[in-house]
């Protein structure tokens, strides 16, 4: 029965994007302009500082937030990955992955809040952001080269779409998970709206959504290596490269450095979001 | 001087509270509205007025409609229907800014479940209302500390809430409703989530805070005992209405209903009163170790001229109890490094915290020592003796209906 195409979808996509490029590019522009800005300062700033002082200060925040352990893993993962060449290009996927979560969070959590304040807006925004993480990130990939062309920002907005859900959505449950009579009692000592979300609320739901911010940085690094497929660089490049040459030394050892970098952002936010009012 | 005067309240659940409210008005019942419309009667017409200066309890089972209420006074329940003049104002009709205002500083609530801000500390907590005033920090933390001695948590300033006992907690949800140093006060059955020893106490030290003080307290609370101990006035509610308000002594003599008096009938002491809510702490408590120890407590008892200790292993559960004779009979047999165990006097029963006074009365008779009360887990809570069952029969019975 379905041998006759009635729905030509696609078609209709690709008139709509092409149609978006022709006549909304300043809009997209615009857009583009504060991530580039954001982009092009970390990536520069990263690659200036000695690497010396990068992992100090990488080892001293894991000593900070977590203990020695963390500190000398930390202090030893970056190092080798120095070692292993890797040391430019980790640093610009650091800096993809900051300018990221950065605007992630700058968005995500407005959103988060007024989600978990919200019922009828959490209903309206949870398809999008369920499209927003299911969705195969190959696929946000051709629609952002048409907007914003190929490089570095193109690979950091569509990051930044495929990362946002988790801090959205942990903010909003950590608003929600604060318990009612907290904020009636806040409420009852006089407190305007303002007041408790600034003095209750938000305290109170920090720890999750630091969580959906490590979630966020995870999700981020993940995608800023799939992002290598448009052009954009740091430890994705020799990953694509090792793969069109068969290089398998060259891959794997790429694919070393992000699990390393991984698991160093990961520990250290982990142990941020896991310091509880005891 | 009257301070809260609430006419004609009403509180309807539901989207057309007016259609209910004319059906009430019209006789129909909390369940017919129910049945009908499905929507949820919480106050059905409340009448009274509350004095300045006295602690009015409003008593009712759960479902009674107390806790809303006391919720309509500073309306984080909007009220249906009605007035309630407040220093005659009427605060239904107040803007929001204002009853932000008159939040801050004439009213304050203390909660069941303390809820009290877990990332704040003790000094922060109790200094909250006047944070959200604006007050500067260095006056809003005099006067929370101020608030805190006055209920007797100075030094503990600086600890976090989940570092405090139950007791200790609503303590601090107490300072924090003086230290704005509101007229009235809102308890909603702010000492129900204690245990018994605790919230006697904490009722004393409530009724000693309002000894020199003109402020207004009002109580809700599901325990009869409770209204009766610290309430200068009782309104009863059933289903949403207030069947009844007057002093205890004028409820207990004229109930008004066939509900109030249900209330009050069974108000025998000793079937009321629990093991647990009159047990004393005073008797010496040994706690035993794996040497012998006989001559070790024997000693103690001497020294503090009692007859009896109580035996209990290192987590306070309860094993035995000795006395002066059995451990003088092992000393002079020489049996001293043996285990205590061997001069535990026979035919001990414990009685349970939750047993009420009537239970335990045959054991507390007959027994030569006072009755050792445990909890579920056989931990020890204290002794009943003969004499403070008599004083607690003596001192009730001034509560009952003649």
């Amino acid at each position: 029965m379905f041998e006759e195409k009635l729905i030509p979808l696609e078609r209709w996509i690709t008139t709509f994007v092409e149609w978006l490029v022709d006549n909304h590019r300043e809009f997209f522009q615009l857009i583009k302009w504060p991530v580039e800005q954001t982009l092009s300062g970390f990536d520069t700033g990263l690659n200036a500082i000695p690497p010396v002082i990068v992992i100090l200060f990488l080892a001293i925040c894991a000593w900070r937030f977590s203990g020695w352990g963390l500190a000398v893993f930390t202090l030893v993962a970056m190092t080798f990955i120095g070692f292993l060449g890797f040391w430019e290009d980790t640093m610009t996927t650091l800096a993809m992955v900051l300018a990221s979560v950065l605007f992630c969070t700058i968005v995500g959590v407005p959103f988060g809040i007024a989600t978990g304040r919200n019922d009828r807006f959490e209903k309206i925004l949870r398809p999008f952001l369920d499209a927003m993480q299911t969705t195969p990130s190959f696929v946000y990939l051709v629609p952002i080269v048409m907007l914003f062309s190929v490089g570095n920002v193109a690979g950091v907005l569509a990051t930044i779409i495929f990362a946002m859900p988790p801090i959205i959505r942990l903010t909003s449950l950590g608003i929600r998970q604060v318990h009612p009579e907290l904020v009636e009692a806040a409420l009852a000592f006089g407190a305007t709206r303002t007041q408790v979300l600034l003095k209750v609320q938000i305290p109170l739901a920090l720890p999750t959504i630091l969580a959906g911010l490590n979630q966020t940085i995870m999700m981020a690094l993940a995608m800023v290596v799939i992002a290598s497929l448009i052009g954009a660089g740091g430890l994705g490049s020799p990953v694509i490269l090792g793969l069109n040459t068969l290089d398998i030394g060259l891959a794997v050892v790429a694919g070393l450095s992000i699990v390393l970098l991984a698991m160093v952002l990961d520990r250290i936010t982990q142990s941020m979001a896991g310091k509880k009012y005891e | 001087m009257d301070k809260i005067i609430i006419q004609n309240l009403y509180k309807i659940f539901g989207p057309d509270p007016d259609k209910a409210i004319k059906a009430l008005q019209n006789g129909d019942t909390k369940q017919d509205i129910h049945e009908k419309t499905g929507m949820t009667v919480g106050v059905d017409n409340a009448n009274f007025t509350i004095q300045e200066g006295e602690i009015f309890v409003v008593m009712g089972l759960s479902g009674s409609g107390k806790s809303t209420l006391v919720r309509m006074l500073n309306r984080l329940i909007e009220p249906s229907s009605g007035k309630i003049l407040i220093n005659g104002q009427d605060i239904t009709r107040m803007t929001h800014d204002n009853l932000v205002q008159f939040r801050l500083k004439n009213m304050s609530m203390v909660f069941q479940s303390f809820a009290l801000m877990p990332h704040l500390t003790v000094l922060e907590n109790a200094a909250f209302g006047l944070a959200l005033a604006g007050e500067s920090k260095g006056k809003r933390e005099e006067r929370a500390r101020d608030a805190l001695s006055q209920v007797g948590l100075q030094g503990w300033e600086g600890h976090y809430p989940k570092q405090l006992s139950g007791g200790m907690q609503q303590r601090v949800g107490l300072a924090r409703g003086l230290a704005v140093d509101p007229d009235i006060i809102l308890m909603d059955e702010a000492f129900s989530a204690l245990d018994p020893l605790i919230r006697t106490e904490m009722q004393d030290e409530l009724l000693t805070l309002q000894e020199n003080s003109d402020r207004t307290i009002v109580f809700i609370s599901h325990d009869l005992d409770e209204a009766l101990r610290i309430g200068d006035r009782i309104a009863i509610m059933e289903g949403g209405r207030v069947v009844q308000v007057g002093t205890p002594e004028e409820i207990l003599q004229n109930p008004a209903d066939d509900y109030v008096r249900a209330f009050f009938r069974g108000v025998d002491p000793t079937n009321v009163i629990s093991a647990g809510e009159i047990v004393t702490n005073t008797h010496p408590t040994i706690v035993k170790t794996r040497k012998g120890g006989i001559r070790a407590t024997l000693e103690l008892l001497n020294a503090k001229d009692f007859n009896h200790g109580y035996v209990l292993n290192s987590r306070h559960q309860f094993l035995g109890i000795v006395s002066v004779d059995s451990l003088q009979q092992a000393v002079e047999d020489n049996r001293t490094r043996e285990p205590i165990d061997t001069c535990f006097l026979p035919d001990v029963h414990t009685a349970m915290t939750h047993d009420n006074m009537q239970d335990i009365l045959p054991e507390v008779a007959s027994r030569p020592w006072p009755v050792p009360v445990v909890d579920e887990n056989n931990i020890f809570r204290g002794v009943v003796s003969k004499n403070r069952f008599l004083k607690t029969l003596h001192k009730s019975e001034k509560h009952l209906p003649v």
